[in-house]
């Protein structure tokens, strides 16, 4: 599986812009390649972009600036339905006056397939994903997971190369979304199609994604596999979009050559931490730690930076205990404590320390 | 108790009530409350609506004034043979009755019924009614002929006969171009005097031209209005309803300056030389004007319940026939106008329902081929006072919407039809 682009990319944005009102740009200046096979996620908050990205894919918007190729042809002025592009919308968009098979069938009678075709391959399309005996129910008759599932065959009826999804599974409820989210996922690899997929939920950007491009303010802010994206945010928004994060707010004292720096927070304590974005002594900068990436009363020397703490809310979770501390001046402080087998009990209103590697700890930008 | 006490196998509440019953006692005060929220309008449209219309349509079938007239010779003449002329005791109580009439002076309007079936008979009965007075003893057979020789027609005799029978298929034949002979006998009117299957065809087939008319004008419109951004759709709006609030009569009558002989468009077509100024367009005191007049007044009608259907199409479901290859025009046929179809549904049962009933704009721009049956009708309300005639029109033409309203039903379904 694809994880940079090769030379040839399937999908080539490059220097587009889009505006709506000629005033401000909704996407500024994007510049991305989308291997084939390859599943991209576009993940942002409302309003970053990354629908609009989606609808000039598509050919719904056109692109006030720059040039979108496919498989290497600029289709900046290519019509929607002459692009050849399966697309999942928000709502599903299943046709209300025909059944399940017709909706179905409609990609492939606008080709001008003859009947026989077409029922062979709706029918094909059903089983695979498990609706085979829903074909003759209308789309208000079927519960929002199987809509879906049926939304998914229609995108896929037509064998295209690349599909599109708009934030496919945003109205259903968790349990079926992340079921559905496994089910796309192995759709995607087991047909080997390219999936460009839009949500703004972090969790199932990180399930299904070969690579995520996270959006903010018409810009790519990162784009990366799901771990790097999670363990090596590039900034301070990346940090705080994805996963949760403690920020500790310094001043750069001291940079060194290996790539770390040492930070000197509220309170007087200094911290060394990764200079990811970081150059100069005196910087100010935002430094992201993972509530699970730190320890609560580490070995003596274990690792190289401690500081006291004090406990102020123990929360139960099942799976872990979320712990809340005050340190150096932040009483938001989080440590995730797995619940495992004689881990250490606390008290609330206790002290503690916590101690976390310098690598761990990421100097990025104060935004 | 007997009945709120559960039966075995029932389900009970937890005091051993039914749960039925149980159920029914505890909503019985909101349903009580929710009749007496209704009670005022159901009131006034049982007494300005629904009582009038049973009035009406019972004119139509019944009409007493013959007997009631002639309460002395009827029962006599109910038993007449309808063989040559009657007897002598039918003509004294007939005198008796003509006197009576004349003083109670109801004898015209008996006169009026009896003349709706045998026309010029009218003035035999005033005439005789004038002169009865002095005839103080009979025979009065000899005296009536004397004073009028036309009471020798026995088929005035057999009309009459039939006229005291108070319940009548007479208007609803008359209403279909036909008669009763005055033998009794159902024949077609004579051709110069059938005029309301005729009228009925000219409403109906103007009135669907109008539906075809409003659809087509009216579908453009409502597709802008629902697609449109919001700034400029609620200008259209207002363009939309202006003239829906406008006086009906207001709109009717720039109508007829607009296209009366000596109107703009006229006008404007001479002086543009597209037609010579001996040859100006009779556009008006037709059946054109009235198509054009009432397309306009009702395509609101058409419009807003298409905008109200259209408004509830998501754009995403264009986005995705298109997405799925279809060009413009097949994702518009295949998706966008199945999924109108209540609405022109709605819209067309609307406007036909209003236009074959339409009175106002046909009465002021139709001239003589343009009049509609509601203008007939009116006619014999107000001009002719033949209410029962006209109550049997109107019922003809409420049996005509009833008639769609239920094939509609069947072949749409009312649950889907959306006027907003």
């Amino acid at each position: 599986m694809a994880v940079t682009a090769s030379d040839k990319p399937m999908v080539r944005f490059d220097g587009v812009q889009k505006s709506y009102d000629g005033e401000t740009l909704v996407v500024k200046d994007l510049n991305l390649d989308i291997a084939e096979g390859e599943f991209v996620t576009m993940l942002g908050p409302s309003g970053s972009g990354k629908t609009t990205c989606l609808m000039m894919l598509a050919g719904f918007e056109p692109a006030t600036h720059g040039e979108i190729f496919l498989n290497g042809t600029p289709i900046n002025n290519v019509a929607p339905h002459k692009r050849g592009i399966g697309m999942v919308f928000q709502n599903y968009a299943l046709f209300p006056h025909m059944t399940v098979s017709e909706n179905l069938a409609f990609p492939l009678s606008v080709r001008g397939m003859s009947k026989a075709e077409q029922a062979e391959k709706v029918k094909r399309t059903l089983e695979m994903v498990e609706l085979p005996q829903f074909g003759d129910r209308r789309p208000a008759q079927l519960s929002g997971g199987q809509q879906q599932r049926v939304a998914v065959a229609r995108a896929l009826v037509f064998e295209p190369d690349l599909i599109l999804m708009d934030e496919p599974l945003g109205a259903l409820d968790k349990q079926l979304r992340e079921q559905m989210q496994y089910e796309i996922k192995h759709i995607h690899e087991n047909l080997g199609v390219t999936v460009v997929y839009v949500t703004h939920d972090q969790s199932e950007a990180l399930t299904m994604s070969d690579r995520i491009a996270v959006f903010e303010d018409g810009v790519i802010q990162q784009i990366s596999t799901p771990d790097d994206l999670y363990e090596k945010p590039q900034n301070s928004f990346v940090a705080h979009f994805i996963g949760e994060n403690n920020r500790l707010l310094g001043e750069v004292v001291e940079t060194s050559d290996d790539g770390n720096c040492k930070v000197k927070i509220e309170g007087g304590h200094v911290v060394s931490a990764a200079a990811v974005n970081v150059s100069a002594v005196g910087e100010r900068t935002m430094m992201s730690l993972r509530p699970e990436r730190v320890e609560i009363n580490p070995d003596e020397g274990s690792v190289p930076n401690v500081l006291e703490g004090t406990i102020k809310e123990l929360i139960y979770l099942g799976d872990h205990i979320r712990t809340r501390l005050e340190v150096a001046g932040h009483d938001d402080f989080i440590v995730k404590l797995p619940n495992t087998y004689g881990h250490k009990s606390l008290e609330e209103g206790s002290t503690a320390m916590v101690g976390w590697h310098t690598e761990d700890c990421r100097a990025l930008d104060v935004n | 108790m007997s009945d709120t006490t559960a039966s075995p196998g029932q389900i009970t509440a937890s005091d051993g009530m039914s749960l039925k019953a149980k159920l029914a006692k505890a909503t019985r005060r909101s349903k009580i409350k929710a009749l007496l929220m209704v009670a005022p309008l159901g009131i006034f449209v049982l007494i300005s609506f629904l009582v009038p219309i049973a009035m009406m349509l019972t004119r139509s079938v019944y009409d007493p004034v013959v007997s009631e007239t002639f309460i002395n010779a009827g029962p006599l003449l109910a038993r007449w043979d309808g063989k040559g002329l009657p007897s002598e005791p039918v003509w004294e109580a007939f005198a008796k009755d003509l006197k009576i009439g004349k003083k109670n002076k109801t004898i015209g309007r008996a006169a009026t019924r009896i003349n709706f079936d045998l026309p010029g008979s009218r003035s035999v009965f005033t005439k005789t009614a004038r002169k009865i007075k002095r005839v103080k003893t009979g025979p009065y057979k000899e005296a009536m002929l004397k004073i009028d020789k036309r009471w020798s027609n026995p088929e005035l005799w057999m009309t009459i006969k039939r006229k005291l029978s108070p319940i009548t298929a007479g208007f609803y034949l008359n209403a279909i171009d036909m008669k009763y002979t005055g033998t009794g006998e159902i024949v077609s009117q004579p051709d110069q005097r059938q005029i309301y299957i005729m009228l009925f065809k000219r409403t109906l087939w103007l009135s669907f031209l109008v539906t075809v008319f409003t659809i087509i004008l009216g579908y453009p419109v409502s597709y802008l209005l629902a697609t449109l951004p919001m700034r400029y759709s609620n200008l259209l709006m207002i363009m939309v309803l202006l003239p829906f609030w406008t006086s009906l009569l207001v709109r009717t009558t720039s109508w007829i300056a607009l296209l009366q002989k000596q109107g703009v468009i006229n006008d404007l077509a001479v002086w543009l030389h597209i037609i010579s100024d001996e040859n100006r367009l009779q556009m008006m005191f037709n059946s054109t004007g009235t198509l054009i007049a009432m397309t306009h007044i009702l395509l609101p009608f058409m419009i807003l319940p298409l905008y109200s259907v259209m408004k509830t199409i998501p754009p995403s479901y264009m986005r995705a026939a298109r997405s799925l290859g279809a060009d413009q025009f097949t994702a518009y046929i295949r998706v966008y106008l199945p999924q109108t179809l209540p609405g022109i549904g709605a819209g067309s049962i609307l406007v036909f329902i209003l236009a074959i009933g339409y009175y106002i704009t046909p009465a002021l721009v139709g001239g003589q081929d343009g009049q509609l049956i509601s203008n007939i009708i009116a006619y014999h309300m107000q001009k002719s006072l033949n209410w029962g005639l006209a109550a049997a029109l109107s019922s003809i033409l409420l049996a005509g919407v009833l008639a769609l309203y239920w094939l509609y039903n069947k072949l749409v379904g009312i649950d889907n039809m959306s006027l907003g």
